[in-house]
């Protein structure tokens, strides 16, 4: 019996001798057990061609022609060329791949540096209304970005801000504050004080202690946030809809990526260029899809911990 | 701490290090949060810098509007549905993943590929939403060339000559889009609760196996009671994210930020920008911003109350 429970994990499915040696029931739940693999076999693939299906359709459908894709969901591309991916990179989505990426080269390293730092302060220094600044900041994750909608366009506007790349970035950093303190804050509570407290008999300032000591000490919680906001920024849509709209006639326009993406798919509503649609949001996909399945151990595991914290 | 309560330089550090931060966020965060509960007691149209006090006048020009009142109601339905669909195939699956296995010695086995399962599960949570629209407005497609459609035709369930109109249709549209949200969350939910699946001792297990308990017992009684924590977080997540729904709704939906067809999938976010943007009411599109917020707050509040069990420590 007890060579059977010390088992479990290795080499389940060759282990009937040790079944033999236990009671009947033991027969009959390995049993229910094989049958229940195959059952929940069925139903994880079902569900995995259920993502997997959709994507790749998509992706198919960027090497269609217009008519195919209007005839029959199920037809096969005729011809494997890459035009339409051409068309729609002349149509802007390298521009508006270049814009998120200058506006998250920003954003995110300045999310974190400012969040660090308001974090450590209030994690590490007791002062009066210390607390009262904390939920403060953290407070604001309770709402939702729509209530204050409104006033932050007129806010980005009377800064002059709209449709730049500094105002997006400046509102971005607003927004990722309220999370990047909590989850920061409660990861410098956990660093041990006499490293800290060597560091301060050593001579060094506060500031130079924070950058030398406390930050090195940190990665791991910054990577994991700084996969969270990266995510997060990637794919805000709602922020730069409102923000990014040209101003005047002269006013280049700055799509991000997903603004780009809902006005490539209004456009083709008339246009009725489907492959180009089908394409730019297959460039969209490989970039994500590349960093994912390089990092998803670490995505997977910053993305939870990072929402039961 | 004493050392470094003493040392030189330590207000100054606090205040140059805290300023920045707070500045951005009480700028572009708190005072426009400020800012809309102030006017959403005013005419303000957002254009000019004049406007009135009207007092609550938009908050019960909102109880007659049945265009929000539609809205609010589905974000209700969605409410309800988003979580409760979401959590339980998440559940279903990752119980699935890590107890669905051969071998019943552990009773806690996992199935072959569960870390290849996850990878895939767990995909569409790092695609943007403007690309779900794009990707599920073409399976929506209301004739043979969208994917659901071509593959009913093809099954010969659906008429060629009068495919679905899935998304056009009144009474379907809104389940269209909840499906869209719990394809896009079920697998993040699913990593969420398998890890937390895994954090909990064999030896529960063992001894569960030892009085004698089945795999349905053991979920019931063991796993879920342990997993209840998580369960409580995800379903405030989902809840927010079904008081939202604004990128899905106004991209897949036909009308100016979408609603329709005939506002049957309207949510409270397309209605305030719509009046925010389109009809130019901002006074009254930051009274509905209040009224989502207010209802946010209690529906998470009544989760956590209503889902609250006592704490189990392991």
């Amino acid at each position: 019996m007890t060579t059977v429970i010390k088992a479990p994990g290795e080499g389940a499915a060759e282990r009937s001798g040790g079944a033999g040696a236990g009671p009947g029931g033991r027969e009959e739940r390995r049993a229910e057990g094989t049958v229940l693999n195959v059952f929940s076999h069925g139903f994880l693939a079902v569900w995995a061609i259920l993502i997997v299906l959709p994507l790749i359709w998509l992706a198919l459908g960027s090497f269609k022609t217009d008519a195919q894709i209007g005839g029959s969901a199920l037809s096969w591309p005729a011809h494997w060329n890459l035009d339409a991916f051409g068309r729609a990179w002349d149509k802007g989505i390298g521009d508006y791949f270049a814009n998120t990426l200058i506006v998250m080269a920003f954003s995110v390293p300045l999310t974190m540096l400012f969040g660090s730092m308001a974090a450590y302060v209030l994690a590490r220094y007791p002062f009066r209304g210390n607390r009262f600044v904390y939920y403060f900041f953290v407070g604001g994750a309770m709402f939702p970005v729509f209530l204050a909608l409104v006033p932050l366009f007129f806010m980005v506007k009377r800064f002059d801000m709209l449709n730049t790349y500094h105002g997006l970035v400046l509102v971005y950093v607003a927004y990722s504050m309220p999370f990047t303190v909590f989850f920061m804050h409660a990861f410098f509570r956990t660093l041990p004080t006499a490293v800290h407290e060597a560091a301060v008999i050593d001579g060094a300032s506060h500031t130079r202690i924070f950058f030398q000591v406390m930050l090195p000490m940190a990665k791991p919680g910054l990577v994991s946030v700084g996969i969270f906001n990266t995510l997060g920024q990637w794919n805000q849509y709602i922020l730069p809809s409102v923000l990014m709209q040209p101003q005047t006639g002269s006013d280049p326009e700055r799509y991000l990526l997903t603004q780009g993406l809902i006005q490539l798919q209004q456009q083709q509503g008339y246009a009725s260029d489907l492959p180009v649609l089908f394409a730019g949001v297959t460039i969209a996909m490989i970039p994500m899809l590349v960093v994912y399945l390089s990092f998803q151990r670490q995505i997977q595991a910053g993305l939870t911990t990072a929402t039961l914290k | 701490m004493s050392q470094v309560a003493q040392s030189k330089g330590r207000a100054g550090f606090i205040a140059g290090f805290l300023f920045a931060p707070l500045a951005l966020y009480l700028t572009f965060v708190i005072w426009p949060y400020v800012q809309t509960f102030g006017y959403s007691f005013t005419d303000w149209s957002g254009q000019s810098p004049v406007f009135d006090f009207v007092g609550l006048d938009n908050y019960s020009a909102l109880l007659k509007d049945e265009v929000f009142r539609a809205a609010l109601w589905h974000n209700l339905l969605l409410l309800v549905f988003v979580p409760v669909t979401t959590i339980l195939l998440a559940l279903f699956f990752a119980f699935m993943l890590n107890a669905g296995g051969r071998g019943g010695a552990g009773g806690v086995q996992g199935v072959r590929g569960s870390g290849l399962y996850k990878i895939v599960y767990f995909f569409p949570q790092v695609l943007s939403l403007a690309i779900l629209a794009v990707l599920f407005g073409a399976v929506y497609r209301s004739d043979q060339g969208g994917l659901l459609n071509g593959l009913l035709v093809r099954t010969g369930l659906v008429d060629p000559q009068r495919p679905v109109e899935w998304l056009n249709e009144p009474d379907l549209v809104l389940w269209c889009l909840l499906l869209v949200v719990v394809w896009h969350g079920v697998g993040f939910y699913l990593v969420l609760f398998s890890a937390a699946m895994q954090s909990i001792p064999k030896d529960i297990y063992e001894a569960a196996l030892l009085d004698g308990a089945g795999r349905g017992q053991t979920f019931f009684k063991v796993t879920l009671p342990l997993l209840w924590d998580s369960v409580q977080t995800s379903a405030v997540y989902l809840g927010i994210a079904a008081m939202d729904m604004f990128v899905l709704v106004s991209t897949m939906t036909s009308g100016s930020f979408g609603g329709g067809p005939d506002h049957h999938s309207e949510v409270m976010a397309t209605v305030l920008m719509r009046n925010f943007l389109y009809f130019g009411r901002s006074g009254y599109a930051c009274a509905m911003g209040v009224v989502m917020l207010v209802l946010t707050l209690i529906l998470s509040i009544i989760t956590l109350r209503a889902t609250r069990r006592e704490r189990i420590e392991f």
